[in-house]
């Protein structure tokens, strides 16, 4: 017992008080380091597991018109989100929501989606929800854990189709345009303009969003919405004044509806000094449908139309300038000096030209006789152009075409915009037919009334003629603000311009758009009628007013009308709106002349194919912009 | 007090943690989201009161009757913790182990916690029985086995975290026998090469330094060759066993060493710990107002991780306090220890400092990381009926054992 001997004790308790002392020292050490040193380390990490940010979309700007009208606004909407801390979970929470609200699997994939790219940001569910469904949420959010009801600003155009192709659309970000920073300083879900002017402006209009933070539940259920952070609120983005004319752009609507439903084209107007006053596409589409995200059967159905409702005729669609082209080779030939207004060529029209052992005839079966060059634009005879461009020569078409900007796009503020087809040489036709398989002639007579190879598109033609309207230079059409260069001298004297205005005067005053012409108002233009081979030909007018002081040219496509003599009575009366306003009387068509329909022959068919009409598709919003279907309450 | 001669240190510290520890196990309970935890305090409260009568009971046993029926209650314990593998149940936290005794859909309790008591008694009465301190490798072979049949059997539930507390007691009660402190780490260091042996270098070091140990201290040969033996066996076998271990106690072990590896599942007790802890800072977030506690972050937040509730709540300068009280704790209970009347009270009076340091360093410990993690309570902290119960019975021990030497009129030599 001698081990237990008090003395022995005492030893032994000092050793073991020491043992305590350090064990208690490295105990205390531990937690000094945890919680001094480390402190700030573990603060942030314990703010980074309660608090989440969700962000608050800002605002997009305002869309107006010049004179102020709204073309695109915003209105409350609400977006509905989920957050979960786990895929699993997030799988149970949208079974339940499953039983509120209508869910496709297609619903269910795309939320799931978007949980895996940001599973620690609350994930949408549908961006555009209705009042009723929020409701129906709201009243079983015991039932949906991690519920999250944003109030965001909802983009709207109150003229919907009317405008489609002018404003285009907004959408989600994509993950491609995110890796190739299309848009700078956008994130995950932020929305951003996929066409027309949404895209083209999306750095002004977008702004800038904000930030607030809800605190979640380790089970990411939320706990509590307000006091937690300071937010950060979104700075709305700027707008920005067009120079649009809405109303324009809505009676172009109207008579396009009523005078020539179910017809396919376009149509845009400018002022002399490039600025667009209308520009319309048909058949549209309603760009609110892909606000908070396009139902896949809207999208499948919008993509898969036949008639491409998403392509904007104007600038994404290429036509064959047709007889419209011819007051270019008329300006190629005054440019020169190789025909003056009163020229005639040697042989008058007899409707036709033999050239070697083939024929080209005139549209004119019966003949225009002889012409001079007024007489020949009034009444669009090919006889006298097939002589002219034979005159000029093929270099000098191609040189002088190219010059007078025909090979470039017109430099709209749109995006997407479709290059014309303009061969810059004749090297060209050795390349494509080889050098034995093209005739010079047969290339000068295709061009010299604007079939052959050469497409242009609407906004390109109706920049010529702008400035032929004007003092002879083309500027860059614009909507917004135009951007330097683009501009093509035609290198005419006042005397030619005025030559060429007289003849287009002469067209619509007695020539092949007589039936159109107005008792009050001097208008000048083309028709143009542009062999289609898979097809009724295409329809074509190009004109300025008032004839003397142009204020606006107009430039319209009827694809299918046959020929260019039914546009011009629409074109015209656009012109008259713009110039006379609505409260103008009732256009008067003089009607008493005979009316003539000119149909532009070509001495070959030039085949103009689906594609060469059409060749890019426009641009496609990438698969997040649709959510599959709104929801609906379950009932 | 003064009047029933009851050891008034050991009586304020045990009271002054016992409302620290029920105050910071209501606030436990007080959640953003629904919790387990949220009524724990008043079931708490209720132990604690049949924890006094079941102290008071024992207060009023004599040691001598301990001394004598320790076989049997060793034998019961053994009984009970056999009978428990067969038809154990799973609770609460530990839901997934063989813990619980129940008769009849009523849960009994948790006999390993009983046996705790039962082993201190028999080492107690063992190392009394032996008359001179073990000497010898051989001599520790009885006391061993003695606290090795029930570490394998809780081992077994699976539950090392009070498996390990045998141990505590093991070498703490060795110790106070007055066994050598080499003989005490040539016992440990089988279980030393066991962890080196991950380490092929880390290990031929140790093995080195164990040749040397052994050369200076000089045991008997042969026990030097079988420590030697076992030590190299250890080496050989630890990669084998660690192959043997279940997915989660291999998990647990190696998150220990670096919790990062898999943050959200086996990391994520020992990362949450640390996350709360550390962001208390010097004075916490307030009581009551711990984030991570409210909004459920913290796992086991009533149970064995409800010190870092502390640490979050009251800062550093709280865990100062915490751990400063079972500072005191352990500093009365060894000045009990220490002038016991007799071996045998004395023994068991260490006994019962070295169960509640193995459960105070080992939870207090894992929630800091320096444990690794393993389910033990923390006394007067965590919510649990049957380690409260042993708790308050092991204090009635202990104030025995300073009434009985108050009485015998200690004095100090």
């Amino acid at each position: 017992m001698n081990q237990f001997h008090s003395y022995r004790l005492r030893e032994r308790a000092r050793v073991v008080q020491w043992v305590l002392a350090v064990a208690f020292v490295v105990l205390v050490g531990a937690f000094f380091r945890l919680q001094v040193i480390e402190h700030e380390r573990f603060r942030l990490r314990a703010e980074h597991n309660r608090v989440r940010p969700v962000p608050l979309t800002p605002p997009r700007g305002l869309i107006l018109d010049r004179h102020g009208r709204v073309i695109a606004e915003n209105v409350p909407g609400y977006a509905v989100k989920l957050l979960a801390p786990s895929e699993d979970s997030l799988r149970a929470v949208l079974l339940r929501v499953g039983q509120i609200v209508e869910l496709t699997p297609d619903i269910i994939d795309q939320v799931l989606k978007r949980f895996r790219r940001a599973p620690h940001m609350p994930a949408l569910l549908v961006g555009d929800a209705s009042f009723e469904v929020v409701s129906r949420l709201e009243e079983h959010r015991p039932l949906v854990p991690g519920l999250v009801i944003e109030s965001e600003p909802k983009r709207y155009y109150p003229l919907g189709p009317v405008v489609a192709h002018v404003i285009g659309f907004v959408g989600e970000v994509s993950d491609q345009d995110l890796e190739r920073d299309r848009f700078p300083g956008a994130r995950m879900g932020t929305l951003v303009g996929r066409t027309g002017l949404e895209a083209q402006y999306d750095n002004v209009l977008r702004g800038r969003p904000g930030v607030r933070y809800i605190e979640v539940s380790a089970a990411g259920q939320l706990v509590r919405e307000e006091g937690v952070a300071a937010p950060v609120l979104p700075v709305s983005g700027k707008p920005i004044r067009t120079t649009i004319d809405l109303d324009l752009q809505e009676y172009v609507d109207s008579l396009w509806q009523a005078d020539a439903r179910g017809v396919r084209g376009g149509l845009v107007a400018l002022t002399p000094t490039g600025q667009v006053l209308a520009l319309y596409s048909v058949p549209s589409f309603d760009p609110n449908a892909f606000i908070g995200g396009i139902s896949a059967q809207e999208w499948r159905a919008l993509r898969g139309d036949s008639s491409y409702p998403l392509i904007n005729r104007v600038i994404q669609a290429r036509y064959p300038p047709a007889s419209p082209f011819k007051l270019a080779i008329a300006a190629m030939g005054l440019k020169k000096g190789l025909v003056a207004y009163n020229t005639t060529m040697p042989q008058p029209c007899r409707g036709g030209l033999q050239l070697g052992n083939r024929f080209f005839r005139c549209w004119k079966r019966e003949g225009h006789g002889r012409l001079n060059l007024i007489g020949a634009i009034e009444r669009s005879c090919d006889v006298y152009f097939y002589q002219l461009g034979v005159r000029l020569g093929i270099n000098a078409i191609l040189g002088e075409g190219t010059a007078m900007g025909f090979r470039e796009r017109s430099g709209i503020d749109l995006s997407n915009e479709l290059n014309p087809i303009f061969p810059p040489s004749t090297a060209y036709f050795d390349r494509v037919y080889g050098p034995r398989g093209w005739s010079r002639p047969g290339a000068e007579f295709n061009f010299a009334i604007g079939q052959g190879e050469n497409t242009q598109t609407l906004i390109n033609m109706a920049k010529f003629y702008q400035a032929l309207a004007g003092n002879g230079t083309a500027v860059r059409p614009y909507l917004v603000a135009a951007a330097p260069g683009g501009q093509h001298n035609l290198g005419l004297s006042r005397e030619d311009l005025a030559v060429l205005r007289r003849a287009m005067i002469a067209v619509v005053a007695t020539g092949t758009a007589a039936g159109s012409r107005q008792s009050d108002i001097a208008v000048a233009g083309k028709t143009g009628t542009a062999q289609n081979a898979h097809g009724d030909d295409h329809g074509w007018f190009v004109g300025f007013g008032p004839a003397e002081e142009p204020e606006i040219i107009v430039g319209a496509i009827m694809e299918f009308a046959e020929h260019g003599s039914t546009v011009a009575p629409y074109v015209v009366k656009a012109i008259r709106r713009y110039l006379l306003g609505p409260q103008a009387a009732p256009s008067q068509t003089a009607g008493l002349l005979a009316l003539e329909a000119p149909q532009d022959s070509a001495p070959r068919a030039v085949s103009i194919s689906r594609d060469s009409v059409v060749v890019a598709p426009p641009a496609l919003p990438p698969e997040s912009t649709y959510a599959p279907a709104p929801l609906v309450p379950r009932r | 007090m003064r009047t029933l001669g009851l050891d008034r240190p050991l009586m304020v510290t045990t009271a002054l943690l016992l409302v620290f520890g029920l105050a910071v196990l209501f606030s436990a309970g007080q959640t953003d989201v629904p919790s387990l935890a949220a009524g724990a305090w008043k079931r708490q409260l209720a132990w604690v009161l049949i924890g006094l009568g079941g102290a008071t009971l024992i207060f009023r046993v004599s040691f001598r009757l301990f001394e004598w029926i320790a076989p049997v209650l060793y034998g019961v314990a053994i009984i009970l913790l056999v009978l428990v593998l067969i038809a154990g149940t799973g609770a609460g936290t530990a839901a997934g182990t063989k813990s619980w005794l129940t008769i009849g859909g009523v849960r009994l309790g948790q006999p390993a916690e009983f046996a705790k008591l039962a082993v201190v008694f028999m080492l107690a009465r063992y190392l009394v029985g032996v008359r001179v301190p073990p000497d010898t490798l051989r001599d520790v072979v009885t006391p061993c086995l003695i606290a090795g049949v029930p570490f394998l059997l809780v081992l077994r539930q699976p539950d090392l975290g009070s498996a390990m507390v045998f141990g505590g007691i093991l070498i703490a009660m060795l110790y106070w026998a007055g066994t050598r402190p080499s003989l005490l780490v040539l016992l440990l260091s089988p279980a030393l090469s066991l962890l080196l042996a991950f380490n092929t270098w880390a290990w031929g070091v140790w093995m080195v330094l164990l040749a040397a140990l052994l050369l200076a201290w000089r045991p008997y040969l042969a026990e030097g060759v079988v420590v030697y033996v076992a030590n190299m066996a250890m080496g050989a076998i630890a990669i084998p066993i660690w192959k043997r271990l279940a997915p989660y106690q291999q998990s647990r072990l190696l998150t220990f060493l670096n919790p990062e590896v898999d943050p959200t599942a086996a990391g994520y007790h020992a990362i949450q710990s640390k996350v709360a802890i550390g962001s208390g800072g010097w004075l916490g977030n307030g009581y009551l107002n711990g984030p991570q506690k409210r909004l459920a972050f913290l796992p086991e937040q009533h149970t064995d991780f409800i010190f870092p509730v502390l640490g979050e709540e009251l800062g550093f300068v709280g865990v100062i306090v915490a751990l400063a009280l079972f500072f005191w704790f352990f500093l009365v209970l060894l000045r009990i220890a220490r002038r016991a009347t007799d071996p045998f009270s004395s023994l068991v009076a260490f006994g019962v400092l070295g169960l509640f340091f193995t459960h105070v360093f080992e939870n207090v410990g894992m929630t800091a990381n320096l444990m690794p993690i393993t389910g033990i309570p923390l006394p007067f902290f965590s919510y649990g009926g049957s380690f409260l119960l042993v708790t308050f019975l092991a204090l009635g021990l202990a104030l025995r054992v300073a009434w009985d030497s108050r009485m015998s009129g200690y004095l100090e030599i």
